[in-house]
Protein backbone atom coordinates (compact mmCIF):
# COMPACT_ATOMS: atom_id res chain seq x y z
CA UNK A 1 0.00 0.00 0.00
CA UNK A 2 0.98 3.21 -0.53
CA UNK A 3 3.11 4.76 2.49
CA UNK A 4 0.99 7.89 2.58
CA UNK A 5 -1.96 6.10 3.01
CA UNK A 6 -3.47 4.87 6.14
CA UNK A 7 -6.67 2.84 7.12
CA UNK A 8 -9.22 3.98 9.56
CA UNK A 9 -12.90 2.53 10.21
CA UNK A 10 -15.91 5.27 10.95
CA UNK A 11 -18.62 3.52 12.44
CA UNK A 12 -22.18 5.95 11.36
CA UNK A 13 -25.28 6.67 13.05
CA UNK A 14 -26.80 3.37 11.78
CA UNK A 15 -24.42 0.94 13.25
CA UNK A 16 -22.53 0.70 9.59
CA UNK A 17 -18.88 0.03 9.60
CA UNK A 18 -17.10 1.70 7.00
CA UNK A 19 -13.00 0.97 6.12
CA UNK A 20 -11.71 3.94 4.12
CA UNK A 21 -8.27 4.65 2.96
CA UNK A 22 -7.05 8.24 4.30
CA UNK A 23 -4.35 10.33 2.64
CA UNK A 24 -1.67 11.40 5.34
CA UNK A 25 0.00 13.57 3.13
CA UNK A 26 -2.71 16.25 2.18
CA UNK A 27 -3.21 17.98 5.37
CA UNK A 28 -6.91 16.39 5.79
CA UNK A 29 -8.77 15.50 8.72
CA UNK A 30 -11.41 13.28 9.69
CA UNK A 31 -14.31 15.53 8.92
CA UNK A 32 -12.76 16.13 5.24
CA UNK A 33 -11.81 11.99 5.04
CA UNK A 34 -15.70 11.67 5.98
CA UNK A 35 -17.05 13.91 3.73
CA UNK A 36 -15.15 12.92 0.62
CA UNK A 37 -16.29 9.53 1.10
CA UNK A 38 -20.10 10.87 1.53
CA UNK A 39 -20.53 9.81 4.96
CA UNK A 40 -23.37 11.86 7.13
CA UNK A 41 -20.61 14.19 8.59
CA UNK A 42 -21.76 17.93 7.68
CA UNK A 43 -18.79 20.14 8.47
CA UNK A 44 -21.21 22.74 8.71
CA UNK A 45 -18.18 25.52 9.59
CA UNK A 46 -15.70 24.09 7.36
CA UNK A 47 -13.54 23.02 10.43
CA UNK A 48 -13.04 25.67 12.27
CA UNK A 49 -14.18 23.92 15.38
CA UNK A 50 -17.37 26.33 15.82
CA UNK A 51 -20.31 24.08 14.66
CA UNK A 52 -19.44 20.32 16.33
CA UNK A 53 -21.56 18.83 13.18
CA UNK A 54 -18.23 16.65 12.81
CA UNK A 55 -18.83 15.66 16.41
CA UNK A 56 -17.14 11.86 16.82
CA UNK A 57 -16.03 9.29 19.68
CA UNK A 58 -12.85 8.05 19.11
CA UNK A 59 -12.81 4.38 19.81
CA UNK A 60 -9.69 3.23 19.30
CA UNK A 61 -6.25 3.31 21.74
CA UNK A 62 -4.57 6.11 19.26
CA UNK A 63 -2.99 8.80 20.73
CA UNK A 64 -4.24 12.20 18.97
CA UNK A 65 -3.08 15.43 19.98
CA UNK A 66 -4.77 17.28 22.88
CA UNK A 67 -7.86 19.37 21.77
CA UNK A 68 -7.12 22.96 21.53
CA UNK A 69 -9.13 25.43 23.69
CA UNK A 70 -11.37 26.34 20.47
CA UNK A 71 -12.31 22.69 20.44
CA UNK A 72 -12.97 22.66 24.08
CA UNK A 73 -15.31 25.68 23.71
CA UNK A 74 -17.07 23.75 21.21
CA UNK A 75 -17.30 20.58 22.61
CA UNK A 76 -18.54 22.69 26.15
CA UNK A 77 -21.64 23.76 23.23
CA UNK A 78 -22.34 20.25 21.73
CA UNK A 79 -24.87 17.84 23.08
CA UNK A 80 -23.96 13.67 24.00
CA UNK A 81 -20.44 15.03 24.23
CA UNK A 82 -18.45 11.77 26.15
CA UNK A 83 -14.80 11.59 27.45
CA UNK A 84 -13.73 10.04 24.22
CA UNK A 85 -15.58 13.02 21.99
CA UNK A 86 -13.47 15.04 19.61
CA UNK A 87 -14.44 17.51 16.80
CA UNK A 88 -13.31 15.74 13.64
CA UNK A 89 -12.06 18.80 12.00
CA UNK A 90 -9.51 18.48 14.46
CA UNK A 91 -8.17 15.12 14.07
CA UNK A 92 -5.70 15.78 11.35
CA UNK A 93 -4.17 12.42 9.51
CA UNK A 94 -0.64 10.98 10.26
CA UNK A 95 0.59 7.64 9.98
CA UNK A 96 0.45 7.06 13.83
CA UNK A 97 -3.55 6.79 13.24
CA UNK A 98 -3.53 3.86 11.09
CA UNK A 99 -6.15 1.42 12.28
CA UNK A 100 -8.51 4.32 13.99
CA UNK A 101 -11.63 3.47 15.13
CA UNK A 102 -14.29 6.11 15.33
CA UNK A 103 -18.03 6.20 16.36
CA UNK A 104 -20.02 9.43 14.61
CA UNK A 105 -22.32 11.12 17.45
CA UNK A 106 -25.67 11.52 17.28
CA UNK A 107 -27.36 14.66 15.72
CA UNK A 108 -30.00 16.83 17.63
CA UNK A 109 -32.08 17.77 15.27
CA UNK B 1 -44.57 48.19 3.59
CA UNK B 2 -40.96 48.73 2.80
CA UNK B 3 -40.20 48.92 -0.60
CA UNK B 4 -37.06 48.46 -2.64
CA UNK B 5 -35.52 47.07 -5.83
CA UNK B 6 -33.84 44.35 -3.92
CA UNK B 7 -33.87 42.50 -0.93
CA UNK B 8 -31.55 40.65 0.26
CA UNK B 9 -32.06 37.41 2.72
CA UNK B 10 -28.93 37.75 4.87
CA UNK B 11 -26.31 40.11 5.66
CA UNK B 12 -22.98 38.81 5.56
CA UNK B 13 -20.34 39.74 3.43
CA UNK B 14 -21.98 38.38 0.15
CA UNK B 15 -25.34 40.13 0.75
CA UNK B 16 -23.29 43.62 2.07
CA UNK B 17 -21.46 43.44 -1.05
CA UNK B 18 -24.61 42.99 -3.27
CA UNK B 19 -25.44 46.05 -2.70
CA UNK B 20 -22.49 47.52 -3.48
CA UNK B 21 -22.47 46.06 -6.88
CA UNK B 22 -26.62 46.86 -7.10
CA UNK B 23 -25.56 50.58 -6.34
CA UNK B 24 -23.11 50.90 -8.94
CA UNK B 25 -26.32 50.01 -11.32
CA UNK B 26 -28.94 52.42 -9.60
CA UNK B 27 -30.73 49.64 -7.46
CA UNK B 28 -31.70 50.37 -4.12
CA UNK B 29 -31.21 46.96 -1.38
CA UNK B 30 -32.56 46.27 1.78
CA UNK B 31 -31.05 43.50 3.78
CA UNK B 32 -32.99 41.73 6.58
CA UNK B 33 -31.00 38.98 8.67
CA UNK B 34 -31.96 36.84 11.25
CA UNK B 35 -28.91 38.23 13.65
CA UNK B 36 -28.79 41.77 15.42
CA UNK B 37 -25.90 42.62 13.85
CA UNK B 38 -24.60 42.83 9.85
CA UNK B 39 -22.13 40.33 8.98
CA UNK B 40 -23.10 36.91 8.96
CA UNK B 41 -21.00 33.81 10.33
CA UNK B 42 -17.90 36.70 9.85
CA UNK B 43 -19.85 38.77 12.71
CA UNK B 44 -20.98 35.71 14.99
CA UNK B 45 -19.08 33.03 14.44
CA UNK B 46 -15.16 34.00 13.30
CA UNK B 47 -14.94 37.78 14.10
CA UNK B 48 -11.49 37.54 15.19
CA UNK B 49 -10.31 34.83 12.98
CA UNK B 50 -7.91 36.43 9.62
CA UNK B 51 -8.93 35.73 6.14
CA UNK B 52 -6.18 34.71 3.69
CA UNK B 53 -8.16 34.85 0.43
CA UNK B 54 -9.46 38.30 0.14
CA UNK B 55 -8.03 39.48 -3.46
CA UNK B 56 -5.95 42.25 -2.27
CA UNK B 57 -5.80 41.70 1.61
CA UNK B 58 -2.66 38.80 2.68
CA UNK B 59 -4.37 38.86 5.52
CA UNK B 60 -7.93 40.64 7.36
CA UNK B 61 -9.91 39.67 10.12
CA UNK B 62 -13.03 38.54 9.29
CA UNK B 63 -14.49 41.18 12.14
CA UNK B 64 -12.45 43.75 9.74
CA UNK B 65 -14.20 42.71 6.27
CA UNK B 66 -17.37 43.37 7.92
CA UNK B 67 -16.80 46.75 8.93
CA UNK B 68 -14.74 47.64 5.64
CA UNK B 69 -18.15 46.40 3.65
CA UNK B 70 -20.00 48.87 5.85
CA UNK B 71 -18.06 51.19 4.64
CA UNK B 72 -18.06 50.47 1.03
CA UNK B 73 -21.64 49.97 0.84
CA UNK B 74 -22.64 53.15 3.24
CA UNK B 75 -23.24 55.56 0.13
CA UNK B 76 -25.87 53.43 -1.23
CA UNK B 77 -27.71 53.73 1.98
CA UNK B 78 -29.14 50.06 2.27
CA UNK B 79 -31.63 49.26 4.67
CA UNK B 80 -31.38 46.81 7.45
CA UNK B 81 -34.06 44.50 8.64
CA UNK B 82 -32.36 43.25 11.73
CA UNK B 83 -33.16 40.13 14.35
CA UNK B 84 -35.95 39.06 12.34
CA UNK B 85 -36.09 35.85 10.19
CA UNK B 86 -37.73 35.98 7.03
CA UNK B 87 -40.47 33.60 7.29
CA UNK B 88 -42.88 33.81 4.31
CA UNK B 89 -42.11 34.94 0.64
CA UNK B 90 -45.49 35.31 -1.87
CA UNK B 91 -45.23 36.79 -5.31
CA UNK B 92 -48.38 38.48 -6.59
CA UNK B 93 -49.81 38.93 -9.68
CA UNK B 94 -47.69 42.06 -10.83
CA UNK B 95 -44.51 40.17 -10.17
CA UNK B 96 -43.40 41.36 -7.03
CA UNK B 97 -42.55 39.76 -4.17
CA UNK B 98 -43.65 40.78 -0.69
CA UNK B 99 -41.50 39.14 2.12
CA UNK B 100 -42.90 38.86 5.74
CA UNK B 101 -40.52 38.27 9.17
CA UNK B 102 -41.50 36.52 11.98
CA UNK B 103 -41.79 40.08 13.76
CA UNK B 104 -44.51 40.98 10.75
CA UNK B 105 -42.20 43.36 9.16
CA UNK B 106 -43.31 43.29 5.48
CA UNK B 107 -41.32 44.12 2.92
CA UNK B 108 -41.78 44.65 -1.24
CA UNK B 109 -39.30 43.99 -3.98
CA UNK B 110 -39.18 42.97 -7.78
CA UNK B 111 -36.06 41.17 -6.63
CA UNK B 112 -35.09 38.78 -4.37
CA UNK B 113 -31.35 38.00 -3.32
CA UNK B 114 -30.82 34.75 -1.22
CA UNK B 115 -27.40 35.28 0.63
CA UNK B 116 -28.55 33.36 3.49
CA UNK B 117 -25.26 31.63 4.00
CA UNK B 118 -25.42 28.05 6.49
CA UNK B 119 -29.06 29.73 7.13
CA UNK B 120 -30.74 31.05 9.73
CA UNK B 121 -28.53 31.32 13.14
CA UNK B 122 -30.91 29.41 16.06
CA UNK B 123 -30.31 28.68 20.15
CA UNK B 124 -28.93 25.15 20.13
CA UNK B 125 -31.52 23.23 21.85
CA UNK B 126 -30.53 20.44 24.65
CA UNK B 127 -31.80 17.27 23.79
CA UNK B 128 -34.80 16.35 25.86
CA UNK B 129 -37.77 15.31 24.79
CA UNK B 130 -40.03 17.50 25.97
CA UNK B 131 -38.58 20.59 25.67
CA UNK B 132 -40.60 22.16 23.32
CA UNK B 133 -43.76 21.89 25.63
CA UNK B 134 -41.75 24.73 27.87
CA UNK B 135 -40.29 26.94 25.53
CA UNK B 136 -41.63 30.54 26.39
CA UNK B 137 -43.05 28.40 29.48
CA UNK B 138 -40.37 28.59 31.97
CA UNK B 139 -37.19 27.65 29.55
CA UNK B 140 -35.60 30.84 27.22
CA UNK B 141 -32.52 30.18 25.24
CA UNK B 142 -32.36 33.95 24.76
CA UNK B 143 -32.24 36.60 27.67
CA UNK B 144 -34.53 39.66 26.21
CA UNK B 145 -35.38 41.00 29.23
CA UNK B 146 -33.61 40.57 32.61
CA UNK B 147 -36.28 42.09 35.05
CA UNK B 148 -38.45 38.75 34.16
CA UNK B 149 -35.96 37.13 36.03
CA UNK B 150 -36.65 39.41 39.38
CA UNK B 151 -36.93 37.20 42.54
CA UNK B 152 -37.33 33.80 40.88
CA UNK B 153 -36.07 30.97 40.96
CA UNK B 154 -33.23 30.35 37.61
CA UNK B 155 -30.86 27.90 36.65
CA UNK B 156 -28.57 28.15 33.89
CA UNK B 157 -26.76 25.68 31.95
CA UNK B 158 -24.11 25.98 29.84
CA UNK B 159 -19.64 26.47 30.65
CA UNK B 160 -19.26 29.53 27.97
CA UNK B 161 -19.54 33.34 28.53
CA UNK B 162 -22.60 33.54 28.07
CA UNK B 163 -23.63 31.45 30.48
CA UNK B 164 -21.57 32.72 33.35
CA UNK B 165 -21.91 36.26 32.49
CA UNK B 166 -25.45 36.18 32.75
CA UNK B 167 -25.21 33.32 36.15
CA UNK B 168 -23.10 36.64 37.67
CA UNK B 169 -25.52 39.10 36.60
CA UNK B 170 -28.89 37.69 37.44
CA UNK B 171 -26.97 36.20 40.71
CA UNK B 172 -26.57 39.93 41.87
CA UNK B 173 -29.15 41.29 42.64
CA UNK B 174 -32.28 40.10 40.90
CA UNK B 175 -33.20 36.52 40.62
CA UNK B 176 -33.55 35.42 44.31
CA UNK B 177 -32.32 31.87 43.88
CA UNK B 178 -29.36 31.26 40.66
CA UNK B 179 -28.40 27.58 40.02
CA UNK B 180 -25.33 26.88 37.03
CA UNK B 181 -25.30 23.67 35.84
CA UNK B 182 -22.34 22.77 33.50
CA UNK B 183 -21.05 19.30 31.81
CA UNK B 184 -17.67 19.58 33.30
CA UNK B 185 -16.35 20.49 36.59
CA UNK B 186 -13.93 23.70 34.88
CA UNK B 187 -15.25 26.84 32.90
CA UNK B 188 -13.82 27.84 29.89
CA UNK B 189 -15.13 31.36 29.63
CA UNK B 190 -13.26 34.76 30.60
CA UNK B 191 -10.64 34.28 33.50
CA UNK B 192 -12.49 37.08 35.08
CA UNK B 193 -15.58 35.84 35.14
CA UNK B 194 -14.76 32.32 36.03
CA UNK B 195 -13.14 33.71 39.09
CA UNK B 196 -16.21 35.84 39.99
CA UNK B 197 -18.31 32.98 39.22
CA UNK B 198 -16.23 30.49 42.33
CA UNK B 199 -16.33 33.31 44.70
CA UNK B 200 -20.18 34.15 44.18
CA UNK B 201 -20.50 30.02 44.78
CA UNK B 202 -18.35 30.65 47.70
CA UNK B 203 -20.44 33.54 49.23
CA UNK B 204 -23.42 31.21 48.08
CA UNK B 205 -24.88 33.27 45.99
CA UNK B 206 -24.37 31.02 43.30
CA UNK B 207 -25.15 27.14 43.47
CA UNK B 208 -22.93 25.64 41.50
CA UNK B 209 -23.42 22.09 39.80
CA UNK B 210 -20.86 20.51 37.81
CA UNK B 211 -20.38 16.94 36.29
CA UNK B 212 -23.57 17.66 35.64
CA UNK B 213 -26.32 17.52 33.04
CA UNK B 214 -30.25 18.41 33.08
CA UNK B 215 -31.72 15.19 31.99
CA UNK B 216 -35.40 16.13 32.68
CA UNK B 217 -38.41 18.39 32.59
CA UNK B 218 -41.43 18.62 34.32
CA UNK B 219 -44.55 20.92 34.75
CA UNK B 220 -48.07 20.90 33.79
CA UNK B 221 -48.33 24.35 32.26
CA UNK B 222 -45.13 25.50 32.70
CA UNK B 223 -41.85 24.22 34.29
CA UNK B 224 -41.69 23.80 37.80
CA UNK B 225 -38.44 21.62 38.09
CA UNK B 226 -35.83 20.20 36.68
CA UNK B 227 -34.28 16.63 36.96
CA UNK B 228 -30.25 16.88 36.94
CA UNK B 229 -28.00 14.40 36.44
CA UNK B 230 -24.53 15.01 38.39
CA UNK B 231 -21.56 12.28 38.13
CA UNK B 232 -21.47 11.99 41.88
CA UNK B 233 -25.19 12.55 43.53
CA UNK B 234 -27.05 10.80 40.65
CA UNK B 235 -29.94 12.66 40.11
CA UNK B 236 -31.21 15.70 41.55
CA UNK B 237 -34.68 17.18 41.42
CA UNK B 238 -35.00 21.19 41.65
CA UNK B 239 -38.01 23.36 41.84
CA UNK B 240 -37.21 26.25 39.57
CA UNK B 241 -39.20 29.14 37.91
CA UNK B 242 -36.80 29.40 34.92
CA UNK B 243 -34.43 27.22 33.28
CA UNK B 244 -31.56 29.40 30.60
CA UNK B 245 -29.67 26.84 28.27
CA UNK B 246 -27.16 28.76 27.16
CA UNK B 247 -24.87 26.77 24.32
CA UNK B 248 -24.85 28.86 21.65
CA UNK B 249 -26.05 29.00 18.43
CA UNK B 250 -26.30 26.88 15.08
CA UNK B 251 -27.19 27.49 11.94
CA UNK B 252 -30.55 25.72 10.00
CA UNK B 253 -32.07 26.41 6.84
CA UNK B 254 -34.90 26.93 8.41
CA UNK B 255 -38.26 28.42 6.30
CA UNK B 256 -36.17 28.82 3.32
CA UNK B 257 -36.66 24.76 2.22
CA UNK B 258 -40.39 25.62 2.22
CA UNK B 259 -40.57 28.63 -0.52
CA UNK B 260 -40.81 26.35 -3.42
CA UNK B 261 -37.01 26.64 -4.69
CA UNK B 262 -34.99 23.17 -5.87
CA UNK B 263 -33.05 22.81 -2.83
CA UNK B 264 -29.93 20.19 -2.54
CA UNK B 265 -27.90 19.02 0.42
CA UNK B 266 -28.95 22.01 2.24
CA UNK B 267 -28.15 24.57 -0.21
CA UNK B 268 -30.20 26.52 -3.02
CA UNK B 269 -29.84 24.81 -6.63
CA UNK B 270 -28.80 27.84 -9.28
CA UNK B 271 -27.83 28.29 -12.83
CA UNK B 272 -24.52 29.87 -12.95
CA UNK B 273 -25.25 31.93 -15.92
CA UNK B 274 -26.80 34.81 -13.02
CA UNK B 275 -26.95 32.48 -9.75
CA UNK B 276 -30.81 32.83 -10.55
CA UNK B 277 -33.32 29.67 -8.82
CA UNK B 278 -36.30 27.77 -11.04
CA UNK B 279 -38.51 31.05 -9.17
CA UNK B 280 -38.10 34.00 -11.71
CA UNK B 281 -37.08 36.74 -9.94
CA UNK B 282 -35.10 34.97 -6.78
CA UNK B 283 -31.37 34.32 -7.03
CA UNK B 284 -29.36 32.71 -4.02
CA UNK B 285 -25.55 33.45 -3.87
CA UNK B 286 -23.10 32.86 -1.67
CA UNK B 287 -22.17 29.84 0.67
CA UNK B 288 -26.30 29.07 0.20
CA UNK B 289 -25.94 27.94 -3.24
CA UNK B 290 -24.76 25.02 -5.09
CA UNK B 291 -23.67 23.88 -8.40
CA UNK B 292 -21.10 21.94 -10.35
CA UNK B 293 -18.00 23.14 -8.98
CA UNK B 294 -19.27 25.33 -6.06
CA UNK B 295 -16.46 26.04 -3.89
CA UNK B 296 -18.15 28.01 -0.32
CA UNK B 297 -15.66 30.56 -0.60
CA UNK B 298 -16.12 34.23 0.26
CA UNK B 299 -14.64 35.68 -3.05
CA UNK B 300 -16.74 33.62 -5.20
CA UNK B 301 -19.82 34.72 -3.51
CA UNK B 302 -18.60 38.45 -4.60
CA UNK B 303 -18.23 37.03 -8.00
CA UNK B 304 -21.61 35.82 -7.83
CA UNK B 305 -23.48 39.13 -6.21
CA UNK B 306 -21.52 40.61 -9.23
CA UNK B 307 -23.08 39.06 -11.84
CA UNK B 308 -26.70 38.21 -10.45
CA UNK B 309 -27.31 41.99 -9.86
CA UNK B 310 -26.71 42.68 -13.93
CA UNK B 311 -30.32 40.05 -14.37
CA UNK B 312 -31.51 41.76 -11.49
CA UNK B 313 -31.65 44.78 -13.46
CA UNK B 314 -33.43 43.16 -16.35
CA UNK B 315 -35.87 42.15 -14.44
CA UNK B 316 -36.64 45.65 -12.79
CA UNK B 317 -35.81 47.68 -15.35
CA UNK B 318 -36.79 45.23 -18.84
CA UNK B 319 -36.69 48.08 -21.13
CA UNK B 320 -33.46 50.11 -20.29
CA UNK B 321 -30.16 49.43 -21.59
CA UNK B 322 -27.07 48.68 -19.44
CA UNK B 323 -24.22 49.79 -20.54
CA UNK B 324 -20.40 48.28 -18.59
CA UNK B 325 -18.22 50.55 -16.64
CA UNK B 326 -14.86 50.09 -14.70
CA UNK B 327 -15.30 51.82 -11.54
CA UNK B 328 -12.45 53.70 -12.13
CA UNK B 329 -14.49 55.40 -15.22
CA UNK B 330 -16.85 56.32 -13.23
CA UNK B 331 -14.61 58.06 -10.91
CA UNK B 332 -15.81 58.16 -6.80
CA UNK B 333 -18.70 56.49 -6.07
CA UNK B 334 -21.75 58.24 -6.12
CA UNK B 335 -24.79 57.08 -4.03
CA UNK B 336 -28.22 58.05 -3.59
Amino acid sequence: MDENIILIKVIDREDQTHEIEAPTDMNMNLMEICKAYDLPVKGTCGGMAMCASCHCYVESEHEISDASDDEEDMLDQAFFVENNSRLGCQVFMNEKLNGLIVRLAKEND
Amino acid sequence: MIETDIIIIGAGPCGLFTVFEAGLLKLRCHLIDSLPIPGGQCAEIYPKKPIYDIPGYPSILAGELVDNLMKQIEPFKPGFTLGERVENVEKKEDNTFIVTTNKGTQHAAPVIAIAGGLGCFEPRKPPISNILDFEDRGIDYIIKDPEKFRNKNVVLSGGGDSALDWAIFLAEDLASNVSLVHRRNSFRGHPDSVDKVYKMAKENKINLITDAEVVGLNGNESLNSIDIKQKSEGLINLNIDYWLPLFGLSPALGPIANWGLNVSKNSIEVDTLDYSTNVSGVFAIGDINTYKGKLKLILCGFHEATLMVQSAFKIIYPDKKLSFKYTTVMGEVKGF
